[in-house]
This record gives C-alpha cells, sequence and structure tokens, in this order.
C-alpha cells in the first residue's frame, strides 16, 4: 500500500473512508493538490472543477456522517474520459469542434455514478473524437505518460490512463472501440477492463463506431475494476444496444472463483512484429498460470490477419455518419463569414476536426458510397461475423485467451508519424471489439527500460465474473499494481 | 400523337404518437419552436435513439389495412445527408428491408353523376416504411432560422407502383390514403398540419408504349387539389416539350401551386448518395404472428367496404352511402340510429343524417362530437313520423329545434303542438267535399286538365283542420272525390 492516499485503490480509501482515518474532502484535497502539482508534465486534464468536486466530496462526507454512505465508491475521486457527458460540465471529445461546449444532461454511467456517490472529477484527455491509439491526435495538446513524460500514454483514453497512473484520479473510465481501454492500460501500468458490447450503456458517450464502442473502467487493481464494472453496468431502456441480463455482484465472485480454467494462447499473436521484452513478459504470465494448475493450450483464430482491414472500413464507416452532427448548426464550432449552409458545414467542419478525424470520415464516406458499399462495408461485416465465429469456436475449447495488450511498450510523442505505423498498435485488441467480447489488460512487468507491459486476456461474452477472476488470481500473486511512476 | 401518363406517387404521413420516432419528447403542432426538443431531438453529443412501439404498431396497421405484408423483423437504417432541418445530418429510415411490402390502395373514379358510383381501380403498392420527419426551416430576409419541433415525428412513406394515368387517380389514391389513415386512427391527415404530403413521379409515353418513358419527381404537393392541379400542369408541360421536338430529362421539379407553375430543383446528376447502411444504434425489431393478429384485432372496416356494406344490408342508394362512409364517426352514427330505429327505416335515417343533420352542424360551427342531436334523436323522430304522429314539414321544424335544444323530438312536438291530427276519415271527407262545392271554378280547371288548381282546394281543407290534417291523405282524398264527380 501507497502511504499517498491518491495512489491507492478503491478498496483501501473506502475502508479507510469507514474507518473515519481520511474524509472524502481530504481525499479529494489530495487528488487536487497531486493534480496540479502533475498536470505541467502529465496533461491528463482537458479542464477540472475544484469547486464542484469539492462539493460532491462534501456532500459523501455528510452522507457517511448520516450513516447512509452508498457503498465502495461513495467519496471516491472518478475521472471521466471527455467523450462522456456530465450535466453542466465541458463535452469536447479533444475536439476544437466541441471546444466550448458544455453537456446539459447525464450520460447513464455519469447518472450510475453519482447514485453510487463518487466525486466526479474532471474531463481527460484522449485521442480527438477517440480515434488514435496515443493521446497526440487531441486538439489540446498530448497528454504525457507517466513513467516517462516524453512517451505516449497510449490511446485514444490516455487521459484515463495517464490521470490514474499518475495518481489524479482514483479510479477512471474511459472508452474502447479497437483498443483504446486496454492499450493505454497495458502503456501505463494499470488494469483496463473493456466490457462485452451491450453490458454498459452507450447513452452520453460522444458516438465514435456505435457498434464497437464500450465504456470501460480503468482502476490500480483487478477488484477495484470489479467494482467500478458493477457500478456502471445494466441495462438502459436509453440504449437499445444495451442488453438486459442480471449483473452478478463481481466483487463477491471475485473471492470464490479461484479456477483453474483453460487458457488459449491465440498463435497468430506472437507473430512478427511482436517486442521481444513483451513477449517474454507474457511467456512468464503463461507459466505462471501453468504453474497453477490451468490448462494451456495453443489455439487459432484463423481470421485474425482481417482484423485490422474489417475494423477501419466498419469503424470509419459509422464514423462518417456518427459525426455528421457537428456541423456548426446547433452547436459547436462555426466558421465565421460564411454565406450559406454548405458554406457553413464545408468551413466549420474543415476548421472543426483534426487530420486524423478528417483521414476517417473521408474513408468512411468512401466505403459507404453508391457502388462501392458491397465491396466493403458489406464484405466487413461478413468478414466480422468469421472473426467472431473464430472467437466463439476457440471457447469451446477453453475458458479464456492470453495474449500480449500491445505490441510495443510506451513510445515517443512524434515517433510513429505514420497513421499506419500507429494503427498497427491496436492489432491485438482489435479482434475483441469486432466479436463484441470482454477483454481485460492487467500489469505483468516492465521493459528493461522501465516501462510497463501489459497482458490481455480475452474472456466469453457476458462472462466478466470469469475474466475478472483469472485476471485476478495473477495479480494476486505479482507485484505490479503497487508500483507507483515517480513524477 | 396520343399521349399516357404514368404516375406514382410518394405519400408522406405523419402518424399520430403521442412522443416521437425515438425518443420520450412529445410530438406535437403549434408550439413555441424548439420547445419539443430533448438530447435525442437536437443530436447532442452522446444522444441515442431508442425505438417508439406505438410507431410501429401503427404502421403495421396501415399495413394490414391495405393489405400489405408485414416483415418479419423491423430493420433501420441511416440516410446520410446535410441538410440544417436534419439535426443528425442522417435520417433513420428504412432503405432494404421495409416494414410493409406489396398491398393495394382501392379507389374510385368520379361517375357519370353525383349519384351514380364510378369506377373502382385497385393501385398497387410497392411499400410502406417509416423514418423520423425533419425540422423546419424559416427563412428571413438575412438569417435562416430552425424549428426542430417537428425533428423526430414518426412518419410513414407510402410507395405506389407508377400504375396511375391521370391526375383524377392520384386525387381519388390520396384522398383514398386519407380517408384509410383517419379511419384507423393512424393519422389525422391535415395537410395544412403537414400531417400528409405527397410527392409525384411522372412520366408520358404514347398510348400502347409499355417502357417508361423519361420520369420528373414533383414536390411540394402540399393540398390536395394542388396533387390534381400540379400533376396536371406536369402531364401538358412534359407532353408539350416532347412535342416541340424536345427530349425530356430526368429531374426534380418543384410545384408552386399558387402561381400553378414549377421549376426544376435538381438533375439527376446532382441526386444525392445516401450512403444508406444499417443503424447500429438500433437492434432490429422481430414483428411475430402474435403481434400482427394483435394490430388486426384494431383494424376497422374500410371505407369502401362499409359503402358495399351499407348498400347491401339496408338497400341505401348510392348518393347516401357516397357521404356516410368516408367519415367513420358518420357511419357510425348511422348505424347506431339505424339500429334504433330498425333496419327497414335506413334509408329515412340516412336522409335525415345526411340532409339535416349535417346542415344543422354546419350552420351552429358544431361536430359529430359535439352534436347534441344523438343517434336516439334520430331513431325516434323517423318512428314518430312512420307512425303518423308527426307529418314531414312538422318533423323538419321539430329537427331544427331539436338541433338547437337536445330534447327528445317528441317534447318538442308536444311543446310546439306539432303533433298531427287523429286522422278522421269522414271529417277529413266532409271538409273535401264543403270546399269542392265551394270552389267551382278551381273545380272546373282542374276537369280541364290544369292539375294545380288542386291546390286552391287545399286551404280551405287546412283551415278547417287547423293546419294538422295530413297532405297527402287530403290530396288523395280530393283527387278521389274529383274522380267521381
Amino acid at each position: 500500500m501507497s502511504s499517498e492516499p491518491y495512489f491507492r485503490s478503491i478498496v483501501e480509501l473506502a475502508a479507510a473512508l469507514d474507518a473515519k482515518q481520511l474524509s472524502s474532502v481530504e481525499l479529494t484535497q489530495a487528488i487536487i493538490a497531486r493534480t496540479k502539482a502533475v498536470e505541467p508534465r502529465v496533461h491528463a486534464f482537458n479542464s477540472f472543477d475544484e469547486a464542484d468536486a469539492l462539493a460532491q466530496a462534501a456532500a459523501s462526507d455528510a452522507r457517511r456522517a448520516a450513516g447512509q454512505a452508498c457503498g465502495a465508491l461513495d467519496g471516491i475521486p472518478i475521472g471521466l474520459k471527455d467523450v462522456i457527458a456530465v450535466s453542466g460540465q465541458p463535452l469536447t471529445a479533444s475536439s476544437k469542434m466541441l471546444k466550448d461546449f458544455v453537456s446539459p444532461y447525464d450520460a447513464t454511467v455519469t447518472t450510475k455514478l453519482k447514485k453510487a456517490g463518487a466525486v466526479l472529477w474532471g474531463r481527460l484527455n484522449c485521442d480527438e473524437f477517440a480515434m488514435g491509439s496515443s493521446t497526440e491526435n487531441s486538439a489540446f495538446g498530448p497528454t504525457g505518460n507517466p513513467w516517462d513524460t516524453s512517451r505516449v500514454p497510449g490511446g485514444s483514453s490516455g487521459g484515463s490512463s495517464a490521470a490514474l497512473a499518475a495518481g489524479e484520479a482514483i479510479a477512471t473510465l474511459g472508452s474502447d472501440t479497437g483498443g483504446s481501454i486496454r492499450q493505454p492500460a497495458a502503456l501505463c501500468g494499470i488494469v483496463g477492463l473493456k466490457p462485452t458490447y451491450g453490458l454498459i450503456s452507450r447513452y452520453g458517450l460522444i458516438a465514435y463506431a456505435s457498434s464497437l464502442d464500450q465504456i470501460g473502467p480503468f482502476a490500480r487493481t483487478v477488484e477495484d475494476a470489479a467494482i467500478m464494472l458493477g457500478a456502471i453496468a445494466g441495462h438502459d431502456e436509453r440504449d437499445s444496444t444495451s442488453f438486459k441480463i442480471d449483473i452478478p455482484d463481481y466483487r463477491t465472485e471475485l473471492a470464490t472463483n479461484r479456477g483453474p480454467w483453460k487458457l488459449g494462447i491465440p498463435k497468430e499473436y506472437f507473430a512478427e512484429g511482436l517486442d521481444p521484452e513483451i513477449a517474454a513478459s507474457v511467456e512468464r504470465t503463461i507459466a505462471f498460470y501453468k504453474s497453477q494448475g490451468c490448462e494451456i493450450r495453443e489455439i487459432s483464430l484463423p481470421h485474425t490477419q482481417y482484423c485490422l482491414d474489417t475494423y477501419y472500413v466498419i469503424a470509419t464507416a459509422e464514423a462518417s455518419s456518427n459525426l455528421g452532427r457537428y456541423d456548426g448548426i446547433r452547436y459547436g464550432h462555426r466558421t465565421s463569414g460564411a454565406t450559406d449552409a454548405v458554406d457553413i458545414y464545408a468551413q466549420s467542419r474543415a476548421e472543426g476536426f483534426g487530420p486524423e478525424v478528417k483521414r476517417r470520415i473521408i474513408l468512411g464516406t468512401y466505403v459507404l458510397s453508391s457502388g462501392y458499399y458491397d465491396a466493403y462495408y458489406l464484405r466487413a461485416q461478413k468478414v466480422r461475423t468469421l472473426i467472431r465465429q473464430d472467437f466463439l469456436d476457440a471457447f469451446r475449447e477453453v475458458d479464456a485467451l492470453l495474449t500480449p495488450t500491445s505490441p510495443v511498450p510506451a513510445f515517443k510523442i512524434g515517433e510513429k508519424a505514420d497513421p499506419l505505423a500507429l494503427y498497427l498498435c491496436d492489432i491485438y485488441t482489435i479482434g475483441v471489439n469486432l466479436a463484441g467480447l470482454p477483454a481485460i489488460s492487467v500489469p505483468c512487468g516492465f521493459t528493461k527500460s522501465g516501462l510497463p507491459i501489459g497482458a490481455q486476456l480475452i474472456g466469453q461474452p457476458w462472462n466478466e465474473s470469469n475474466l475478472l477472476a483469472i485476471a485476478h488470481s495473477y495479480e494476486r500473486a505479482h507485484e505490479w499494481s503497487s508500483k507507483f511512476p515517480s513524477l | 400523337m396520343n399521349y399516357e401518363a404514368v404516375i406514382g406517387l410518394e405519400v408522406h404521413v405523419q402518424l399520430k404518437t403521442q412522443s416521437k420516432m425515438f425518443t420520450r419528447v412529445a410530438a406535437g403542432y403549434g408550439h413555441e419552436p424548439n420547445t419539443l426538443t430533448d438530447p435525442v431531438v437536437l443530436a447532442l453529443p452522446g444522444a441515442l435513439p431508442v425505438m417508439n412501439k406505438a410507431a410501429l404498431d401503427a404502421i403495421i396497421k396501415a399495413g394490414l389495412l391495405l393489405g400489405c405484408e408485414i416483415a418479419p423483423v423491423c430493420k433501420w437504417d441511416r440516410k446520410n445527408y446535410f441538410y440544417p432541418d436534419s439535426p443528425k445530418n442522417y435520417q433513420i429510415s428504412q432503405y432494404d428491408q421495409p416494414i410493409c411490402v406489396g398491398g393495394v390502395v382501392e379507389i374510385e373514379l368520379p361517375g357519370s353523376a353525383r349519384n351514380i358510383m364510378g369506377e373502382h381501380k385497385k393501385i398497387p403498392l410497392t411499400r410502406i416504411h417509416l423514418e423520423e420527419d425533419v425540422g423546419k426551416l424559416n427563412h428571413g430576409a438575412t438569417d435562416s432560422l430552425v424549428d426542430y419541433n417537428r425533428a423526430g415525428t414518426p412518419l410513414m412513406e407510402i410507395v405506389s407502383d407508377p400504375a396511375m394515368h391521370s391526375a383524377e387517380e392520384a386525387y381519388a389514391y390520396l384522398s383514398s390514403i386519407r380517408a384509410t389513415m383517419i379511419y384507423g386512427g393512424i393519422s389525422d391527415c391535415d395537410m395544412e398540419k403537414g400531417q400528409l404530403r405527397c410527392d409525384a413521379n411522372i412520366s408520358i409515353r404514347p398510348v400502347g408504349a409499355t417502357h417508361l418513358g423519361t420520369k420528373v419527381e414533383l414536390k411540394n404537393l402540399n393540398s390536395i387539389s394542388f396533387v390534381r392541379d400540379g400533376i396536371e400542369h406536369e402531364i401538358k408541360r412534359q407532353i408539350a416539350a416532347v412535342e416541340r421536338g424536345g427530349t425530356l430529362v430526368q429531374e426534380t421539379r418543384d410545384y408552386d401551386g399558387q402561381t400553378g407553375t414549377s421549376q426544376s430543383l435538381r438533375s439527376k446528376e446532382m441526386a444525392h448518395d445516401y450512403r444508406y447502411f444499417p443503424d447500429p444504434d438500433l437492434m432490429p425489431v422481430k414483428v411475430d404472428a402474435e403481434w400482427k393478429s394483435r394490430i388486426l384485432a384494431e383494424c376497422p372496416e374500410l371505407p369502401f367496404e362499409k359503402q358495399r356494406r351499407f348498400i347491401e344490408q339496408y338497400q341505401l342508394p348510392y348518393s347516401l352511402t357516397s357521404v356516410l362512409v368516408w367519415d367513420r364517426t358518420l357511419a357510425d352514427f348511422f348505424e347506431e340510429a339505424v339500429k334504433l330505429a330498425g333496419s327497414s327505416k335506413a334509408q329515412a335515417v340516412g336522409n335525415w343524417i345526411v340532409n339535416d343533420l349535417l346542415r344543422e352542424l354546419a350552420a351552429a360551427h358544431l361536430t359529430l362530437a359535439t352534436s347534441r342531436v344523438r343517434p336516439a334523436h334520430i331513431a325516434a323522430l323517423v318512428k314518430l313520423v312512420d307512425a303518423g304522429t308527426v307529418l314531414t314539414n312538422a318533423a323538419k321544424e321539430i329537427f331544427v329545434e331539436m338541433a338547437a335544444t337536445g330534447d327528445q323530438p317528441e317534447v318538442i312536438a308536444d311543446r310546439k303542438g306539432l303533433k298531427a291530427a287523429p286522422t278522421d276519415t269522414n271529417e277529413l271527407e266532409t271538409w273535401c267535399r264543403d270546399s269542392i262545392a265551394a270552389n267551382a271554378k278551381a273545380v272546373a280547371e282542374f276537369k280541364t286538365g290544369k292539375d294545380s288548381a288542386i291546390n286552391a282546394l287545399k286551404g280551405p281543407i287546412m283551415k278547417a283542420a287547423k293546419g294538422k290534417a295530413n297532405p297527402k291523405l287530403v290530396d288523395e282524398t280530393l283527387r278521389r272525390l274529383l274522380g267521381s264527380i
């Protein structure tokens, strides 16, 4: 356990709050102070509202004093990626397009966290409209990786991972469309969970690619992730893609589910391009599970090679349509000097969107165009079905798959100037989104130069309980989560 | 050369639902601008659509009424285009899997006279699909304002085959759809409120040809008469162009009903690429047999079916049915009155409703719903006349009073002393003989063939009877007596 409250887990802090060793206001003040101290180097936040956070903390303390605390999250400062709506707070998607936009309503996950008593803290930086793998595409400047601020924290939820790793929040929420939670979690040495598509309401999440987007938690520990998941999961009548299923008590199930499990190792995920230090760390992780009595089986996901292409057709197609609403008419950036509606659109969008967003809108518009739809979008949907079937076939044999999360550790800001080189960062994470599966990245070591490494566990649909338990059994036996960056 | 027009109509019908197509905010007309909005309607960042099941119920009902096949799955697509009245810059619609396929709209063309039934035709439908309406732009001198109150209202698009050949048919088609939708409670179809809108695809070809000519889409046919006038105008325009030796271009034209002219909006080359794709925010909805049969149970008898039944069951003349059946509440009112008066009195009931009730309601600016005359009043009045208790002229007077007060006819007859005198044929015959004896001149004239001279004999009889003699009986008695002179 760290002596600094801002590096402690939800579980530890909830106990301290209950024992009156600490108040939520004190904890929030510590987080604010820490944030102010490290933000000049990390830049994880697009904005924060101290007075608002302290008022929430005071309300939490009052609840606790009256014996009405809501549970483990009551009074815990939690940061939200700047694509999740909080009423009365800015909602920018790290885009010039929404630079001055304030959301008039709460996302469903926001409402749920408020009900759980959490102290909502700050708007976290990300790649513009969640498009990217390094947070360098933010219109408000890149975020630094707390382990080496000259390096990227990953992306697109890089602000969420960096803020947590740097002690600027106790847990955070991100969104994951092709790896945007798991990859930054791996690069920042924390836990990142992408739930099954449909487990978490997307209402109030700025849409990038609707059929792939899913909100999920970043946490210091698997147990904290289980607490966060329990707080935000569940059917929402405002999101017709959210499923009606019973939500188990994920935290309780962690304690009871001890395995052993059958783990599959997809051979396609250990091919060319994988950093040898990462490969070695993941091999040690496999060896650990084997030593615990788990059966390790090499399996094949034969359509893996098509994941990246399929993703960039489907995601950009949906994005080209989802981002149509940012037109300068009702809200957001509007150009000055346009003389008609078409000019307002063209100029506002030319000025408001950054290059990666434009690239994806253009690609998506192209693949949906008359005459190309069948060759691109329709074909991609068929391949997507095959990719999902690969995973479902594997799950007939094994409980979960174990892979590296990212082929490379955190790289230098500005190092990957070629968009295609950046796209390759997601090769191990994208298939999970295409198949709608849950997956978690857990810290599994460091490179010789001290950069975190993450291992990805991919679980069966709707079985987050098992996935968390498998991750938890590894985490308990290792010390990775008690290592903190020195900033 | 003689030309034939080929016409297909795209009719948009706003559904009468409490809330909008994909959110809970109320649908409505005539509210303060931008008050019927929420994050979904305004397409705020992060907002998501959720389907209004009542709208799906309504379109299934429309489909069942028009004999469509109902698709087993309701699937949603996005139609992408930029326009300021479209908040998302895509419209949620149904592209390749409309919820209703096929079906027919029965129409009646004008008969040779008002009281003669015209030719009936069945216009085949291509499809009916559901989508969301857009907002409204209000253009000022230097700026344009947009009102999103209408945006997101459930909107049904009914697409016919290119199977009509005259403006008259198109007019009858639209009238029939309108009546059907109102009958089903699906829409109020008030064209002034934009609840029913129509675009027409029009082409011409030489009579006898089977190919389709170059089609022109005519937009903004925003009243039923504009539909007729606009299509007529377009057919003439096309024929004139071809006869001048010109060729037609595939284009979209805007019809101005005020001036009766049209102008080109865009050519085929300028047509949008809507980049349709399945909406990933909405799950397809299964429509099972149970759902369909629940809706089927709510489907009313359609106007033409009702008309055929009224003619057969009640022996009503066409002219009465053509008034009675087009308004469902009027037809129901009629049948309720018939039930009380007896089937054999159906025509009398129909006459009272069509001739007297509608006149009185119009004069008093009332509707059937607010009418003081109820079916029981009509039935009671018909019975009084039938029994000879009230004579026709008196009954007319009673009706006016009944419409004004809502009192029962018998009460009015008593109050106003309008009941016929008990018929004493001996007394009547005496009065008739007296009148004949006293009016030798009129009798002579009658005898020489001047039939109207008989009227001069009736005055003294009515006077003697204090106005309560049955005029028909007076006439019969006089003629009998005069015949024996």
